[in-house]
């Protein structure tokens, strides 16, 4: 897909020496995007902060002394399970609950589809943190949730956008294939699990990933729910040592750093393996190839 | 079944049973808190144990005359703005040129795409934690800068503090642009580039004359996207300048609604700051069309 498409702008170019150029200059764009990633690891490694531009490319003495020091001051065993169990959760709701309503909204006539679909639109400009407030008067005030799991997890049970990219996948599916299903005498049921289902395997790759990121980056709403430090996930832990205990600790960058690097890995490992799937035309065009 | 509860129903009546955890979970997570969010701003509303059953007098425009009036409040919003004149443009300029760049390179694509992603998918925790470690007072960046080191220090200074947030924002955000604006690339028909071209185009021109107004519709998304982000602006202030200092120059109203209603306590006029919020997106939403949509 993307393939014919690149060289659209080059027949635009009349000089070959240009698409050096534009290529040198997202190059050196590209190591300026990730240096401060280098830099949080190199930060992470040293024992004394060297933030002289010589300390950015140290020749020795690095030490994983800061990941003991995190782990010392905060369970970074316990959080980072707290965050897999909020993430797991989410992922879970979306997925099952995503791929029905996904599957209803492109596939089933029923009394209020259109509406169903309208709303779905309407969610995605109204933001969560604008309902905070009332969202915590529900979860922690009248059904007594805070500090636990459902608390977290509720309030992302199922993402709008999976329902969104579940229905363009399966509206992309040929209809043969449903009436022949049908004439077989499939249920409804049977046919989403035998025959959509397998069908749109990528599409369930990229909710996943597409997922991911959300909760386990999520700092506001663990952080509003959870006071009780053995539940709160890693960003929220985190998050507290940089604003609370930091201070008082010899290299506070260091071992600040080394939970960053933590926090930041799972999600950029996922990403980097499977970057092919975080493009936004593979995820409107569906399952043509 | 019959054909009445068809007419009723639907074709596949089923369609509701599978729709249906997420139809409550929209009326659950979405619509009900919007309608209590409205409802707790026209009233008297203090937190009360569970299960207690409290007075809560209508109040009519209270809660709103009270936040209007509040200086912390207007400087939250002044603030919003700030950051939203700084972070919208460069947002959509770079997007939009690292987009047409990479969107042409054929060599390195994947690690070029790569580098420009990956802030889009790490945590803000975790890279705010680099951002203090880089901007912090012996910091990297004043090491390099020397005697031209701002005084105060960066994310201390009240001038500096929401354009080194909007900056932040920008880089951590810009990836997920960059994809919007590839997919929209890939729209734009060719023969117009070609066009361009016999028409002796260059480079430049044929960007501005055919690759800007091509993906304008995808102009308009990322704006009020980048809007939509502005407006929920919360952890980069809260970690960044150490709960939206230095005297509360990097304040957000998301950041203010947390202080007001969760730290002390007054969920009413914190819903009121929520209730204006949404109207100002809206209102920036709706203008956006209109001005990027003409013509």
């Amino acid at each position: 897909m993307a393939s014919t498409s690149s060289n659209r702008l080059s027949t635009s170019s009349t000089r070959p020496g240009r698409k050096i150029w534009s290529t040198t200059a997202l190059f050196i764009g590209a190591l300026v995007f990730l240096f401060p990633f280098y830099y949080m690891i190199i930060g992470s490694l040293q024992k004394k902060p060297d933030t002289s531009l010589k300390g950015a490319f140290p020749t020795g003495g690095l030490t994983l002394h800061n990941y003991a020091e995190i782990n010392s001051r905060v369970d970074l065993v316990r959080s980072l399970l707290n965050s897999g169990i909020f993430t797991g959760g989410v992922l879970l709701g979306t997925v099952v609950f995503g791929v029905l309503a996904g599957y209803a909204l492109a596939r089933l006539h029923f009394r209020g589809r259109g509406t169903l679909f309208a709303v779905m639109l309407l969610v995605q400009i109204v933001p969560f943190q604008l309902l905070i407030i009332p969202i915590y008067v529900m979860i922690v005030r009248t059904y007594g949730l805070a500090d636990s799991y459902a608390g977290m997890i509720v309030p992302f049970l199922i993402n709008s956008t999976a329902v969104f990219v579940f229905r363009q996948f399966f509206l992309a599916l040929p209809d043969d294939l449903f009436s022949a299903a049908q004439l077989d005498g499939a249920g409804e049921l049977r046919i989403l699990w035998s025959v959509a289902l397998p069908l749109v395997r990528p599409a369930l790759l990229t909710v996943v990933l597409l997922t991911f990121i959300g909760p386990w980056n999520e700092f506001l709403w663990p952080f509003l729910v959870t006071k009780d430090q053995s539940l709160q996930p890693l960003a929220v832990t985190l998050a507290n040592y940089i604003s609370n205990i930091a201070g008082r600790a010899s290299n506070p960058f260091g071992a600040i750093l080394a939970g960053a690097v933590v926090l930041a890995a799972p999600a950029v490992a996922l990403f980097v393996v499977f970057q092919k799937r975080f493009t936004a035309s593979e995820i409107s065009s569906g399952v043509k190839g | 079944m019959s054909p009445a509860s068809r007419r009723v129903l639907g074709r596949q009546p089923l369609g509701i049973l599978f729709a249906a955890p997420y139809a409550i979970f929209l009326a659950a997570i979405f619509a009900y808190p919007l309608g209590l969010a409205v409802w707790i701003s026209f009233h008297d509303y203090f937190f009360a144990a569970p299960g207690a059953t409290v007075p809560r007098p209508f109040v009519g425009f209270e809660n709103y005359a009270t936040v209007l009036k509040d200086p912390d409040v207007r400087q939250s919003f002044l603030h919003v703005a700030e950051f939203l004149v700084i972070n919208v443009p460069l947002t959509v300029v770079l997007a939009l040129v690292l987009a047409t760049a990479l969107n042409s390179v054929t060599r390195f694509k994947t690690f070029l795409r790569v580098s420009y992603y990956v802030p889009y998918v790490t945590a803000s925790v975790a890279l705010v934690a680099v951002w203090l470690f880089l901007f912090s007072k012996g910091g990297m960046v004043n090491q390099i800068l020397g005697p031209l080191a701002p005084s105060p220090s960066w994310l201390v200074n009240s001038a500096l503090a929401m354009p080194i947030i909007a900056l932040f924002v920008t880089w951590k955000q810009l990836g997920f642009f960059i994809l919007l604006y590839l997919a929209a690339l890939q729209n734009v028909s060719k023969d117009l580039y070609e066009s361009a071209s016999v028409d002796g185009a260059g480079r430049v021109k044929s960007f501005m004359n055919v690759t800007v107004p091509g993906v304008r519709s995808a102009t308009t998304l990322v704006v009020i996207l980048a809007t939509i982000t502005g407006a929920n602006l919360f952890t980069e202030p809260y970690l960044l300048t150490n709960g939206g200092g230095p005297d509360g120059a990097s304040t957000s109203p998301v950041f203010v609604m947390y202080q007001k209603g969760i730290e002390q306590g007054n969920p009413d006029t914190a819903s009121a700051i929520g209730v204006i919020l949404v109207i100002c997106v809206l209102a920036i939403s709706l203008v956006n069309r209109k001005i990027l949509e003409r013509d």
